[in-house]
Order: structure tokens, then C-alpha cells, then sequence
């Protein structure tokens, strides 16, 4: 078993973050991990990216050109990745900020979240990337809710410990709407 | 660092440039501390000149280049472009330095104990070789610390008080007394490359096909490997983990058995000529790389490497193919002449090669 994803959106949206929190809760799942941010002038689009790969065995390639699941938090992320999902992966897309755009494909599971308004749900409005997270792993149980909570508490602890409790319960708001897949 | 050397007590300096860093490392190294160095590609060349000092006066010290794209100015992509600097001698005069290069974190954490034994231990400047993806990637380690332990540095500057005073120098204008150091660093060089080789291999046990990559590049390789295999080509992989001193006699062996090799790199090809001089032409070695800040994807690989198998392929029928001539009665004057053809392994492997290189770039499925 290997598995990619890829997070992207603006900075500041907490995507690299989330993929650590993805990360760390594979290894509490027993898993190897690779996480690695984008590099290059891309970062200089305003766009800010990192991929995560989970396998079961020892992770060869760094890097991915086609990816079992990508977090489109932003318009120009949407166009960057939903050509490089594979084909039967998930493509999460936001629609507090992409409105009406889609990947156009009928091979992949698109799943459209206002994480804005899912995240001020949950608890703190500016979430937005933890909302996709819980989306994910309701979606493709890569790992374990109990793992990905114990990463968050590990890691806000350290960093922000305020927003522990905010950081759950919007990720208890991502899986729900991961689960159910619509936003009513 | 900068946050953590302080609470340990030891001093972190962010220098005010390349050379100012070099010097300072030189200067502290010179007292018998433990210093590390780190830079990316360019300011690496800035190092060039004390790193030649520090050979030649027999300076202890770790730099870490964390390899981008070049030349020049070049770009901020991951790259394994200077694997010339760094195992050909650097800066000027006749020397080398041991480089060692990761494939994962936690391999390179391993290894920084592993270059300041060897640093200590042969009073020589060490470097460890790591490239963009590495440099940024994040992965989970097993905390093994290792302390190497120190030697007696009876030749530090330590303060002359009560003893006779050293000196720490690498000029010497009298030639037989530099021929001599110069004999004595020669004599350093090969006890290294007779004592400090190392090298990893995967999936070798049945491999016909040897892919030799470093860093990175191995990690791709080792992808390439497994969807290879799935389409019955049995591949493996041979990682220099030295790459001087470069693991020649090890791959010299494995060529003896293998129908042929390809070399990955992140680079023009760079580590394919020790390859190359290692193989000797028993087997033909192939070559798939990438430039400006580019990672080949595994897909690549197993292109390039299907090619190259395609090729094998071919020469072996027609081999069998003119031994079936032979046994029916040509000539043994032509029989010869063809074999000298056949068998001539500058002609052979020089046209495999470049087959290769052509069609593993175009011929890989992206």
C-alpha cells in the first residue's frame, strides 16, 4: 500500500500544517511517512503546497505526478492538481472560494466543502485546511480519527496551544461532511 | 540549530558570508572543536579555497551542501549536480575528501556521527552530499544519537603553556619537504579508500539489471525497480553511500554477472563516469538523468530501462544468431573478424549508450 495527497491553496490557509498533522498521525498508525512542502518559484505564485505519501513499506519516490487524493483549497491549486489526480481518487475543492469552478472530470470523486463555513461550525472560521483534513480521512480512512486527533493536540501544543480545542472540533465538522459529502 | 546550540552550550555563528563561515569553521577546527558547515551549491564553490587549506594543513571538519540546480546562479530545485566538486578535490592542489551521501533523514543522521570519526580520524575535511527534496522533506527518524569518541588531538592549538608550541600550516616552500606532505596525504587517501567504503543493495540477489543512483535519485530508483518487475524485468539496486571513496571493486564484481546497468542521477551524468570506470566495459551502462531543479519519476526510469533491455535483448539474438553461423561452417577468418565486432566492447557498449540516452528520455512513459 502506498497512497499520496497533495495539499495546496494560499499560505496561510494551514496547508502545510495539515499535512504534517496527516503525517504524524501515520505514524501513530504505524505507517511510513514522507512529507515534503513545494519548492521552487511556484511559492512565489502565492500558492503554497506540500504532498504527503503513506505506504506500508520503505517510501521510494519523493515525488508524485499522480496523486490518490489533492486538497484544492484555492482557484489556481484546482487547476494545478485535478489533472494529476489519479483515476477513482478524491479531489477535495473549496468552495467558500471556488465558486462555481470544477475539475471537469467524471473519473474522480470530487467532493465540494465550504470549509469556511464548515470550519466556523466547527469552531474558528480560519481552519479552513483542517476541515479537508477530516474530510479525507472520513473519506479514505488512510488513518485513524483518534490518530489524527492525537497528532493535532501533540502538535498545537507545542505551536499554539489555544487552539486545541477549536483545532477538533473543526475537524470533527470535516469528518461529518466527509462522511455525508454534501454541504447542506 | 541557532535555537539549540545555545541550549547546550555550544555557539551557533551565522556568518556574514561564505568564506567568513569557512574561515571561522577552519579557525575553530584548528583548536580541536567539532565544527559543521552548511551550504547550498553556490556558496559551497565560495568554500573551495579553505576546504584545499584544510586538506593540505590536515583540519578536521564536517560541510553539508545541500545540492540545487546550477550553473551559476542557478535555480533553487533539488539537484545532484556537483558530484564532481565534491569527490573530484573541490578547490586546488592534489587531494580529496571523503563525501558521503544520504538517502533518507534518518540515514543522514546516522551519518554525521559517521563523518566526524572520519574527519577525526584521518584529519581531513568530510562532506556530506544532500540535494533539495531531502533538504525540505520531513521523515520519521529512530533517535540514535552516536557521540563519536574523541581522539587525542595532540596536534590542536590549544595554547603553548608548559609544552612546545604546533603549528597548523599547509605551505611549504621547499618542493622535497611538500613532495614528502604531499606523499604522506596520498598514503592518507588510500588507507580511506582501502577502510571506508560503504554501499547499499536492494533486490540483487536475482537482479539482471543493476540501477546505480545516489540520494534522491536512489529513492526513485528504487520505485522504478518495483514496477519493473512487475513487468518481468528483474532490476535491482546498487547505492554508493560513499561516493569517494566510490565503491569500485563492489560494482565491478556485480557487472561481472549483470546484462547491463543504468545510472540514475540528478545531474548530466556525472557519477556515471566512476561508474563506467569501475565496470570497465564488461556490461553496457546506461544513463537517465534530469537538470534545473527536475526529479526523474519512477515511469522514466522504467523507460530508460526497458530501452536499455530492448537493446540487451537484441545484441544477445544476434550473438546467438552468429554462433549459430559460425557452427555452420563459415570461414574462421570471418568467423573472427565478426567476433572482434561482436565481442569489441568500446564499439558495443559506446552504440548502446547512446541508443540509450536518446531513447530512455523520449521512450519513458510520463
Amino acid at each position: 500500500m502506498e497512497r499520496s495527497v497533495v495539499f495546496s491553496g494560499f499560505g496561510g490557509q494551514g496547508l502545510l500544517f495539515t499535512g504534517q498533522v496527516l503525517a504524524r498521525a501515520a505514524i501513530k498508525d504505524g505507517l511510513e511517512v514522507f512529507w515534503i512542502p513545494s519548492y521552487g518559484p511556484e511559492m512565489r505564485g502565492g500558492t503554497a503546497s506540500c504532498t504527503v505519501i503513506l505506504a506500508d513499506h520503505p517510501i521510494g519516490s519523493p515525488v508524485v505526478d499522480r496523486f490518490d487524493a489533492a486538497v484544492a483549497m484555492n482557484l489556481p491549486s484546482l487547476r494545478k492538481f485535478a489533472p494529476h489526480v489519479a483515476p477513482g481518487g478524491l479531489l477535495i475543492v473549496n468552495t467558500s472560494l471556488i465558486t462555481s469552478q470544477t475539475s471537469a472530470r467524471a473519473d474522480i470523486d470530487e467532493l465540494r466543502l465550504a470549509c469556511t463555513e464548515l470550519a466556523a461550525r466547527g469552531g474558528d472560521d480560519t481552519l479552513v485546511s483542517i476541515v479537508a483534513l477530516g474530510a479525507l480521512v472520513a473519506r479514505l480512512g488512510w488513518v485513524t480519527p483518534d490518530s489524527v486527533r492525537a497528532a493535532l493536540r501533540e502538535i498545537s501544543a507545542r505551536k499554539r496551544p489555544e487552539i486545541i480545542e477549536a483545532d477538533l472540533g473543526v475537524f470533527a465538522a470535516g469528518l461529518e461532511a466527509g462522511r455525508v459529502g454534501v454541504l447542506a | 540549530m541557532a535555537r539549540r546550540m545555545p541550549e547546550l552550550g555550544r555557539v551557533f555563528v551565522q556568518a556574514e558570508s561564505e568564506l567568513g563561515a569557512i574561515n571561522m569553521a577552519l579557525g575553530a577546527a584548528a583548536t580541536g572543536a567539532r565544527v559543521m558547515v552548511s551550504s547550498s551549491s553556490p556558496g559551497i564553490s565560495l568554500m573551495a579555497e579553505a576546504m584545499s587549506y584544510m586538506a593540505g594543513s590536515g583540519t578536521p571538519m564536517v560541510l553539508v551542501n545541500v545540492m540545487r540546480a546550477g550553473p551559476g546562479l542557478g535555480g533553487i530545485g533539488p539537484s545532484q549536480s556537483d558530484y564532481f566538486q565534491a569527490t573530484k578535490g573541490h578547490g586546488h592542489g592534489d587531494y580529496r575528501v571523503p563525501v558521503l551521501a544520504p538517502a533518507s533523514i534518518g540515514e543522514a543522521m546516522d551519518l554525521m556521527a559517521t563523518a566526524f570519526e572520519l574527519a577525526e580520524r584521518y584529519r581531513t575535511p568530510v562532506m556530506v552530499v544532500l540535494d533539495g527534496i531531502l533538504g525540505q522533506a520531513m521523515e520519521p527518524v529512530e533517535l540514535r544519537f552516536r557521540n563519536p569518541e574523541r581522539h587525542a588531538f595532540d596536534w590542536a592549538l590549544t595554547g603553548a603553556a608548559g609544552r612546545p608550541a604546533r603549528i597548523i600550516k599547509s605551505i611549504d616552500l621547499v618542493p622535497e619537504v611538500l613532495e614528502k606532505r604531499n606523499l604522506n596525504l596520498q598514503r592518507k587517501y588510500a588507507e580511506i579508500s582501502r577502510q571506508e567504503v560503504l554501499w547499499a543493495t536492494e533486490s540483487m540477489e536475482d537482479a539482471d539489471y543493476v540501477l546505480v543512483a545516489y540520494g534522491t535519485a536512489a529513492r526513485v530508483a528504487r520505485s522504478a525497480i518495483e514496477k519493473a518487475r512487475a513487468r518481468g524485468i528483474k532490476a535491482g539496486l546498487f547505492r554508493p553511500i560513499t561516493l569517494w571513496p566510490f565503491p569500485s571493486r563492489e560494482l565491478a564484481r556485480i557487472s561481472r554477472h549483470a546484462h547491463a546497468i543504468l545510472t540514475v542521477e540528478l545531474s548530466s551524468g556525472q557519477m556515471v563516469e566512476d561508474v563506467r570506470l569501475a565496470v570497465e566495459g564488461r556490461c553496457p551502462v546506461g544513463f537517465h538523468g534530469r537538470m534545473g531543479g527536475l526529479v526523474p519519476t519512477p515511469d522514466e526510469v522504467v523507460g530508460a530501462l526497458k530501452a536499455l533491455h530492448g537493446k540487451v535483448e537484441r545484441t544477445r539474438e544476434r550473438d546467438r544468431e552468429q554462433q549459430q553461423k559460425r557452427h555452420d561452417g563459415r570461414s574462421e577468418a570471418q568467423s573472427g573478424l565478426h567476433r572482434a565486432v561482436v565481442d569489441g566492447p568500446p564499439e558495443r557498449t559506446h552504440r548502446t549508450e547512446a541508443g540509450v540516452n536518446a531513447s530512455g528520455r523520449d521512450g519513458g512513459e510520463r
